[in-house]
């Protein structure tokens, strides 16, 4: 066989599966998203009475604040920047990342310390979920465990019953998949909303 | 503890169970049988290969496959590098994104087309939806179908049938295996939350305030095809861990069983083309039970956690350091040793941050490439390991060695072993040890202390350097990511370029070595057997086998493992 002809015919093989997997396929999953799934295709975005977006269902956010649960932490700050010092251009694409640090890197060892010091000074029993980074520093969740160890400093700050908010974590906690599959968490997000909602 | 357990279980019961329903039908697609499928593909199948030029009556020797081959990869790495570069005008970029480096183009490039997605870059912030759909989209499909011809033509010649034709496997693998379970998943995927649309990334004004950017795009369609193809290349930077490519529990089960599916079926489909079920079924068990111990390694690992943490935190705690709530220790773990396993690489936890048992076993399974392997080539080595070890036990035992009625010869033997044997240690401990020996990149005189773009102290960083070369080099594409590999950083070309060479070296020249075995399989005349001839299909020889992989696969790379992972574990005095 010429070599002319095996040239041609990886060319002309490689387009046509090209237009089949790279141009029909996406297109076709994208129409069929966009009609059937708009929500979810969109990235579950939750907006406010007034139309602005506040967030996605599935991406979590930095509460900091006494009077809100508190995520974990994160090493992109849950991909947020100050929209007038935006230096590495976070807010134009969004980012994701972890740490990375291996278990024998005495970076860990001396962030977790501080992590630990934080939580217990806010008289919060720390947990692992709270003193170790997520995988994507966007994770929406925290342990059961965790968001009942902050009752008691929410309860205090909103002058909220204890009782309420442990019935609110109940209603926001996400299960296992089945029962089986996965760990349940909490959606920090969900919850926040709930909590502002409660109060107002 | 017992839940974790019971989630594993259950999730490997489904991965066997599929096994024969995929095999089978994987069986009738490569045999060229009758399947459900037939009325709508054909018709379409017969447009591709008249617009492609296809004779689908052609069988091809083992040097044609081969060539084939690499001119057809060839060309799709040309057309993705330049789709890459042009990024900057070409459509679907709202995020505003400029071409990348022209390293990283090209590392990205033969990655993708090499079915290792080992990535140098965030994918948010780098690569265009263009990019991303019409280029490294494009790779995830043809890549995988590559594997799989190869593995095939492989199974053909070992079964001694002729090999077939290249691009007819490469089609049907597309079309009747890879296109209709990606649609299925793709729309699994949607309804479960992970995004699909054009839209850039969408900016929040967040409860307390701040402003947030999240990153979207066709996520799921993508997300799919990087699984069921053992590409492993995340949208995102982060991969199976961020929220948007694996939002939940069911996800991530779709996602872990995806990626395992066709290179557990493949053994099946290999029963059946060889008519001996009963030995398929003996060497998945043997891989099974490799898989299952590496499994069970690593999640014992992280489910007692960091003792150095744990002394702060006053109670042993699951090790969560880059894991996500929703899929815990025993998710992450499982899914750390799959995607190692298979080639995959994708990743819903960050390796560099488990515990020593699990950098052990990840590492292992990158040196072994057999704990079900690559995309059609991992059953292949599979099957050169069993070659050997019919070449082994037929010297100590006095008889011919004979495979499938075949004899194995000096010329099946040289390229078993130069494959097996040799390759995958020169593509790693040598460019490994360049890259240890010399400070590299720019500003090396500055800092001589950092070797390589080492981010962890001490044995960590043995094992990032060697991890990122065995990752290339078995076409795997997972990493200790802390490694400072990307472009801008000082050594982002060195990693570029040397892993390249890994990449290319670690897919091409096995490829090429397998197709001409298969070749020479296939037209030995059938020994008839006797009572002298050496049965392959029993419990003793499976276990044989299972030594000689150990010995062979594992031992070149012990050093590494005492000198990593083990140390490591010493040092923290777990």
């Amino acid at each position: 066989m010429s070599l002319t002809r095996d040239i041609s015919r990886a060319i002309r093989s490689t387009l046509v599966l090209w237009i089949l997997t790279a141009v029909l396929y996406p297109f076709a999953m994208l129409s069929f998203g966009q009609i059937a799934f708009s929500n979810q295709a969109n990235g579950s975005l939750i907006r406010n009475a007034g139309g602005t977006v506040i967030g996605s269902a599935l991406i979590g956010q930095p509460f900091e604040s006494d009077r809100y649960f508190n995520s974990r932490p994160s090493t992109t700050s849950y991909s947020t920047a100050d929209p007038n010092n935006d230096a590495n251009s976070i807010l134009k694409t969004g980012v994701s990342g972890a740490s990375n640090y291996a278990p024998s890197n005495p970076e860990l060892q001396k962030r977790v310390q501080s992590e630990v010091e934080r939580l217990k000074q806010a008289g919060i029993q720390p947990t692992a979920d709270l003193v170790y980074t997520s995988g994507s520093s966007l994770d929406p969740h925290i342990s059961v465990e965790a968001a009942r160890a902050q009752v008691a400093r929410i309860s205090r700050v909103r002058n909220i019953e204890a009782n309420k908010l442990e019935l609110l974590i109940t209603q926001h906690t996400e299960g296992r998949f089945l029962g089986i599959f996965g760990e349940p968490g909490v959606n920090v997000l969900r919850l926040n909303l709930a909590l502002d909602q409660s109060n107002a | 503890m017992l839940q974790g357990w019971i989630q594993i279980t259950l999730t490997l019961a489904i991965v066997v169970a599929i096994t024969p329903l995929l095999g089978s039908y994987m069986a009738r697609v490569y045999l060229h049988q009758r399947t459900l499928l037939d009325p709508i593909l054909r018709p379409v199948e017969r447009v591709i290969y008249a617009l492609s030029g296809i004779n689908i009556q052609e069988s091809m020797t083992g040097w044609q496959y081969a060539r084939s081959l690499l001119l057809s990869n060839l060309v799709m790495a040309i057309l993705v590098y330049l789709i890459f570069m042009g990024q900057g005008f070409l459509p679907l970029n709202p995020t505003t994104l400029s071409a990348p480096t022209w390293d990283t183009a090209l590392h990205t490039t033969i990655s993708f087309v090499t079915n290792t997605n080992q990535q140098h870059y965030s994918g948010e912030t780098t690569f265009s939806y263009f990019s991303q759909m019409m280029g490294l989209g494009f790779l995830m499909f043809t890549s995988a179908a590559t594997g799989l011809a190869v593995g095939i033509a492989f199974i053909r010649g070992l079964t001694g049938r002729s090999l077939g034709n290249f691009y007819v496997d490469l089609t049907r693998s597309i079309t009747r295996i890879l296109l209709p379970l990606s649609i299925v998943g793709a729309v699994l995927l949607l309804m479960l939350g992970v995004p699909e649309t054009l839209d850039g990334a969408a900016i929040a004004t967040t409860l307390e305030g701040a402003t947030q950017a999240i990153a979207r795009g066709p996520v799921a369609h993508f997300e799919i095809i990087k699984e069921l193809g053992e590409n492993g290349g995340g949208f995102f930077a982060i991969n199976s861990a961020h929220p948007f490519e694996n939002p939940n529990a069911a996800t991530n089960l779709i996602e872990t069983v995806a990626m395992i599916a066709i290179p557990t079926s493949l053994i099946y489909t290999y029963g059946v083309f060889a008519n001996n079920r009963k030995q398929a079924w003996l060497v998945y068990g043997m891989v099974f039970a490799i898989y299952l111990g590496f499994v069970i390694i690593t999640a014992i690992g992280e489910y007692g956690g960091n003792p150095t943490i744990n002394a702060l935190l006053g109670t042993p705690q699951p090790n969560l350091e880059g894991k996500e709530v929703r899929f815990g220790w025993a998710q992450s773990a499982l899914f750390a040793v799959t995607t190692t396993g298979t080639m995959c690489g994708a990743v819903n936890a960050l390796i560099d941050s488990f515990m020593p048992p699990g950098g052990f076993v990840t590492l292992s399974n990158l040196f072994l490439q057999i704990v079900w392997g690559g995309q059609g080539t991992g059953t292949a080595y599979l099957f050169v390991y069993l070659i050997l070890a019919v070449f082994v036990t037929g010297l100590m035992v006095g008889r011919t060695p004979e495979f499938l009625g075949r004899k194995i010869e000096k010329r099946e033997v040289v390229l078993a072993s130069f494959m097996v044997l040799l390759v995958h240690p020169i593509l790693i401990l040598i460019p490994g040890a360049i890259a240890l020996q010399f400070p590299l990149g720019v500003n090396a005189l500055a800092f001589p202390d950092q070797f390589a773009g080492i981010s962890n102290p001490g044995f960590h960083g043995l094992s990032q350097v060697i991890y990122e070369y065995a990752s290339a080099a078995a076409n795997n594409g997972s990493g200790l990511e802390g490694l400072a590999d990307s472009q801008p950083a000082a050594t982002g070309l060195w990693w570029n370029l040397s892993a390249s060479v890994a990449l290319l070296g670690g897919r091409y020249i096995p490829i090429i070595a397998l197709l001409l075995l298969a070749d020479s399989l296939s037209r030995k005349q059938p020994v008839p057997e006797t009572a002298g001839t050496l049965r392959t299909d029993t419990p003793l020889f499976t276990g044989v086998t299972a030594g000689v992989i150990l010995i062979l696969g594992a031992l070149t790379f012990f050093p590494i493992l005492a000198l990593g992972p083990i140390a490591e574990a010493f040092s923290l005095g777990g």
